[in-house]
């Protein structure tokens, strides 16, 4: 079965909830259930369940990232990118900042 | 299919801008950005050629960002500024001490001069010591009453002009959001300010973020690789703040103009006229500007040094101490026929109880 190959990236403070690693490089499934491709909203509830140490809420709300949090996929703005539709490729860096630490 | 910037038409487009919603490439990017600033700085005449400007670092991402970019436009547009980063040192160990080394490497990185001020030289105490005399409830009050007063001091050593702070437009949207929970409405109207004058000798103060979007101050910092702190207080984060937060990102997402939109609400409040307003005087012990006779750091430190933390804090303490302080101005406000609370019984009741109003200008 196809898998990928990712690079996630932590910062801002978010790396705290990642045992204080920034950078993690994991292989997921190219399809997760029902056969469709893996895509950031796959991601993110597979970095809760395998990667995440620290609370849930302060990753995730309503299945999505808690607001506060800039995703970058491949340095481009989430927001240019489909969001969670995106559908991951093999070697893509994605990454989650915080906004919500000091000042 | 990559999407193109929506200014130059050329490259692919890395951000969509929470203010335009506009796709832009990276170097167009830096160009708004900076220039935004600029304009700002401009149109708000903030500073003077050949003012002395203290920018307050703390090592995050704001003040990061501040710094590399008031360096760059100073070197651009000739402000002929002598730019100077200056740090509180709290005396938070596993906190401020990692930070101020971030600021230290900014030092070397923007060839900036440095300067620290810490409370323990100001005030005697660190906030170590503090929380280990008053508890984790209300150390937060005794930290953001002696930061403001330590800047100050802090640019009179470096005989600064003028102090810039990072606080950016969801910074400012947030406290027009607390300042209207709270009903605080001296602070609802002083709190969009850019500036604050300088009068009482207190040395000007601005925040040329003030229309800034955080995301784009990060994305910045990202993009440019910029050096910053970015680890929460290890003494309980402001709980009030954290909600106003919560509740503004929540409505960013839905519509990012929702922070330009609280900022300008903010602004245009208006005080209806004959209501009184706290008269700002000085501090009969420290000089210190002050709508009582004693500052609230003043009082603050007299807690903290006659064993009594509360003081300043919880109303039943202040009776208590009353007979050794001057007693506080006459509250005219009781007079005055008004369907609600008036301004000054509304912040007297305020800085009573919690002390918190006091952190948020």
């Amino acid at each position: 079965m196809a898998s990928l190959a990712l690079t996630l990236e932590f910062g801002g403070g978010m790396e705290l909830l990642f045992g204080n690693v920034k950078t993690h490089k994991v292989t997921l499934p190219a399809h997760l259930a029902n056969d469709r491709p893996t895509n950031i909203k796959a991601l993110i509830g597979w970095i809760r369940d395998n990667l995440l140490q620290g609370k849930p809420e302060l990753f995730i709300s309503d299945g999505t990232v808690r607001p506060g949090i800039l995703v970058l996929i491949n340095d481009t703005d989430w927001e240019l990118e489909g969001e969670l539709d995106y559908e991951l490729k093999d070697r893509d860096t994605i990454v989650f900042i915080s906004t919500l630490h000091g000042g | 299919m990559p999407k193109q910037c929506e200014l130059c038409g050329a490259a692919k487009a890395a951000l969509r801008r929470p203010k335009t919603l506009q796709s832009i490439c990276k170097a167009c990017f830096y160009t708004v950005f900076e220039t935004e600033i600029h304009h700002t700085i401009v149109q708000n005449q903030l500073f003077q050629p050949g003012d002395r400007v203290a920018i307050g670092a703390s090592g995050g991402k704001d003040s990061t960002v501040l710094a590399y970019v008031l360096k760059t436009l100073n070197d651009r547009y000739k402000y002929g500024l002598n730019l100077f980063l200056l740090s509180v040192d709290e005396g938070i160990t596993g906190y401020r001490d990692d930070s101020l080394e971030t600021v230290k490497r900014n030092e070397q990185q923007y060839e900036l001069p440095l300067r620290i001020v810490s409370y323990q030289d100001l005030y005697g105490w660190t906030m170590d010591a503090i929380v280990k005399e008053v508890g984790r409830k209300n150390n937060c009050t005794f930290c953001g009453v002696f930061r403001r007063q330590a800047l100050d001091r802090g640019a009179m050593l470096l005989k600064a002009d003028h102090i810039v702070t990072g606080h950016n437009a969801d910074d400012i949207a947030e406290t027009v959001l607390m300042n209207i929970l709270r009903g605080d409405v001296a602070r609802l109207q002083r709190c969009t300010s850019i500036v604050t004058p300088g009068e009482d000798g207190c040395i000007p103060r601005s925040k040329p973020f003030k229309y800034t979007y955080e995301k784009e101050i990060v994305m910045y910092a990202y993009f440019k690789q910029l050096d910053y702190f970015s680890t929460e207080c290890i003494y309980s984060p402001n709980a009030y703040r954290g909600y106003a937060r919560a509740f503004l990102k929540d409505l960013e997402a839905i519509r990012p103009s929702a922070i330009i939109d609280i900022i300008h609400a903010g602004e245009s409040f208006e005080i209806r006229q004959g209501v009184k307003m706290p008269v700002q005087g000085t501090c009969q012990r420290c000089g210190y500007v002050s709508s009582n006779q004693l500052c609230k750091a003043c009082v603050l430190l007299e807690g903290l040094n006659r064993g009594l933390p509360q003081l300043g804090i919880s109303r039943s303490a202040l009776a208590k101490a009353r007979p050794h302080l001057p007693s506080s101005a006459p509250d005219a406000s009781k007079s005055e026929m008004a369907p609600a609370a008036t301004t000054s019984d509304v912040r007297q009741k305020d800085t009573v109880r919690t002390g918190i109003s006091t952190l948020d200008w």
